[in-house]
């Protein structure tokens, strides 16, 4: 039906930034971009061709670390995946969430579990992980899947009366002070 | 028996505390209300605040970020009061006890508060609504 | 509660919330009674799925992933094992087929039911939730008796379906169904009656068809506000390109579109279950597809589980473990969406908006006081309590004026 047209669009509109398209079946399609493109390739895909952003996944190669932006396009019933690579240990890329506000708490997710650094994101702070999870140990990262073991065990320490009250800045100022 | 004890016997109030379930036990929990079971026939009444409770009912693991808030929620709660941990992952930690979030079983958090707490067990992934009140309706006869 | 920037007040929401059966938490800054902007922290009930999915065979990870959310766990299955097949380019015998079609389709009345209940709570209406529970009953004896449990049912599996339902069963989910629908049908013309439904929720937590597409929202969140998407038409799996139904779209955006939609839905899936139901006894075959072994490669698999779609990425390198599985459920792209619709409204609708989009959590401890001030009094039948209740509703309509 039409779910070649999508990938004649993305290469017409793309051109060279597009590196590598695979299909493996007809209505999956992975495309391969530079890490500095990713702006303009979910710009496109998200703006103007009026893809529906799914998700976006974080994981660690063995080299590096891949991130996957997820673009389902319904009414061509297609899925286009994005996919991209950043270097280790320190990855960084370019935020994806002023083009799609819903992108922001997935690159917290990610940047909590995998330790990648999202460039322009407004408001990068814990959402998944635990307030006492230690800084710079990533739980989807393949040394730390390997290792298997938690940093440390819960925090055993009393939280005090108003724990409830607090918000996140105060808890974090608290935790701060403390070590 | 003091009379504290008999009075909690009368009729529980119950404080429900997830601590990282999935929602089954939660829902079960929840059917429990319903017109199909009504436990309030028995004076067992689901209550706002571990202040008015007699009874914790625990769901779920103990997660990192759950388990002080739930240590917190067991000193709210007048003694004596019984911790029922409802659900696999709540006794033992279940399918998930290897997950890097997971901060012990919900009988080692409560333990570590008060060594001599009251816990009875509800297994099953979820336990039916009548394992449930059968669990309820043991724990009260063992007090 | 010391935040300086105005006149600002903070209102924490959680963790431990008489409203949220779930730990969550949510902070409100709000000015006077009008909420000006909202915070969102998670992390109490994330367990690590995903890792844990990394250690797990193939076959084991369906376990897993449908404790991921107690009331979707016929859809997260269902979207690992269609990635999975995307991967091995699996073909998945037609019957079934249908069985994934059936039973995700009781799940969703019963999640739905499950809601609309909890919504009606919400607002205080504790009427609404338990009778909305009580019709639900049923349908979790239809789950029961077709899969063995009342929730977790361990359906599907890759390849195909785990156990068959003997057709034997057909005629009883048929008849059940059949009996759902009096008040089923009952519900939805209470909520379109109502008044005070109407008074209390159109209007509220309006989400607009712009902000439904930028913050990605999926479901039936999405619906109500006029994206007509929706995975088991727009990329076909299970049964749902081979029965007969329809997508229930409203354009409002508000709560109580919501609510129609979700009740609407459930009328579509009693349509879906009751097609299955007539033509399974009419095909044979196996139920599971032959599967050896996983190649290397990638899949995703999404499914339109009751809050919307649920997104599954999953990549084998040839061994017999995945080595990521990436699980999106519908709720992590609905809860944000508050900072488009909670923000403007006061904090006491602020509830009902948060609970519209149906966010895995509920409320468990405030629906404790049904004080029995009628103890000792005339007891009253059903129907006079259904007559009453109508009369109150005549009364709230003359006050109101309409």
């Amino acid at each position: 039906m039409t779910e070649s047209s999508v990938i004649d669009e993305i290469k017409e509109r793309l051109g060279p930034k597009v590196i590598r398209i695979d299909q493996p079946l007809p209505d999956r399609a992975f495309i391969y971009v530079e890490p500095e493109d990713v702006l303009e390739v979910v710009r496109v895909l998200f703006e103007d061709m009026k893809g529906r952003f799914a998700t976006a996944t974080g994981l660690d190669s063995r080299d590096y670390i891949e991130v996957l932006y997820h673009f389902p396009f319904d009414k061509q019933d297609i899925v286009v995946t994005v996919k991209t690579r950043a270097a280790k240990p320190f990855p960084e890329i370019d935020s994806i969430s002023l083009i799609i506000p819903a992108a922001q708490w997935i690159e917290r997710e990610m940047h909590d579990l995998l330790g990648i650094e999202f460039r322009g994101h407004p408001d990068m702070r814990r959402l998944i992980l635990a307030d006492d999870w230690p800084e710079g140990v990533y739980p989807l990262r393949r040394d730390y899947s390997q290792r298997r073991e938690p940093p440390g065990p819960g925090r055993v320490k009393p939280v005090s009366e108003s724990d409830s009250g607090e918000s996140a800045e105060e808890k974090e100022k608290g935790e701060v002070s403390e070590s | 028996m003091s009379l504290k004890l008999k009075a909690l016997k009368k009729s529980p109030w119950v404080y429900h505390v997830n601590t990282g379930a999935c929602n089954n036990c939660d829902i079960e929990i929840l059917e429990l209300l319903t017109p199909r079971f009504d436990v309030e026939r028995f004076g067992v009444i689901l209550v706002g605040s571990p202040r008015h409770a007699d009874a914790l009912l625990v769901t779920g693991i103990c997660t990192r970020q759950a388990r002080p808030r739930l240590q917190e929620i067991y000193r709210q709660t007048p003694k004596p009061c019984v911790v029922f941990a409802i659900g696999a992952c709540a006794c033992t930690g279940g399918i998930f006890k290897d997950a890097y979030h997971f901060a012990g079983p919900v009988d080692e958090a409560i333990r570590e508060v008060d060594p001599n707490a009251i816990i009875a067990y509800i297994p099953g992934c979820p336990p039916k609504p009548e394992a449930m009140i059968l669990g309820v309706v043991k724990a009260l006869q063992a007090l | 509660m010391s935040h300086k920037k105005g006149h600002r007040c903070l209102i924490p929401v959680g963790p431990y919330h008489p409203l949220q059966e779930e730990p969550e938490f949510f902070q409100l800054y709000v000015e006077g009674e009008t909420v000006v902007d909202m915070d969102w922290r998670t992390s109490y009930n994330h367990r690590g799925i995903e890792e844990l999915a990394t250690h797990k065979t193939f076959d084991q990870v369906p376990f897993l992933v449908e404790r991921v959310c107690g009331i979707c766990s016929a859809s997260h299955p269902l979207a690992y094992v269609q990635a999975v097949e995307d991967i091995g380019k699996i073909e998945v015998p037609e019957r079934a087929l249908y069985l994934r079609s059936l039973v995700n389709e009781l799940e969703r009345i019963h999640s739905h039911v499950l809601w609309f209940g909890l919504a009606g709570h919400f607002i205080g209406y504790n009427t609404v939730f338990m009778w909305a529970w009580r019709y639900r009953d049923p349908i979790l004896d239809l789950l029961e008796m077709t899969t063995g449990s009342r929730i977790n049912y361990a359906n599907a599996r890759v390849g195909g379906v785990r156990r068959d339902i003997d057709n034997a069963f057909m005629p009883e989910i048929i008849k059940g169904i059949d009996e759902f629908l009096p008040p089923l049908d009952m519900l939805i013309k209470a909520v379109l009656d109502d008044p005070v439904l109407h008074a209390r929720l159109k209007g509220i937590g309006i989400l607009t068809k712009e902000d439904a597409i930028k913050y990605a929202v999926a479901g039936p969140t999405a619906r109500a506000s006029g994206v007509p998407i929706d995975v088991r038409r727009d990329d076909p799996y299970a049964a749902y390109d081979l029965v007969d139904w329809d997508v229930i779209t409203q354009e409002e955006g508000d709560v109580f579109a919501k609510v129609v939609v979700r009740l609407l839905e459930c009328v579509e899936a009693a349509r879906i279950i009751k097609q299955c139901a007539e033509r399974l006894p009419q095909i044979d075959g196996p139920i599971c597809a032959e599967v050896r072994e996983i190649p290397a490669g990638e899949g995703v698999g999404h499914v339109e589980a009751p809050r919307g779609e649920t997104f599954h990425y999953v990549r084998s390198d040839g061994s017999p473990r995945p080595v990521r599985h990436k699980i999106r459920a519908p709720s992590f792209n609905n809860v944000p969406s508050f900072k488009a619709s909670c923000i403007g409204y006061t904090v006491s609708d602020v509830t009902i908006t948060l609970a519209s989009i149906d966010p895995c959590y509920s409320c468990t401890e405030r629906m404790a006081r049904v004080v029995d001030r009628k103890s000792g009094e005339e007891i009253l039948t059903f129907a006079d309590l259904v007559k009453l209740s109508q009369e109150k509703t005549k009364r709230i309509k003359e006050e109101m004026g309409v």
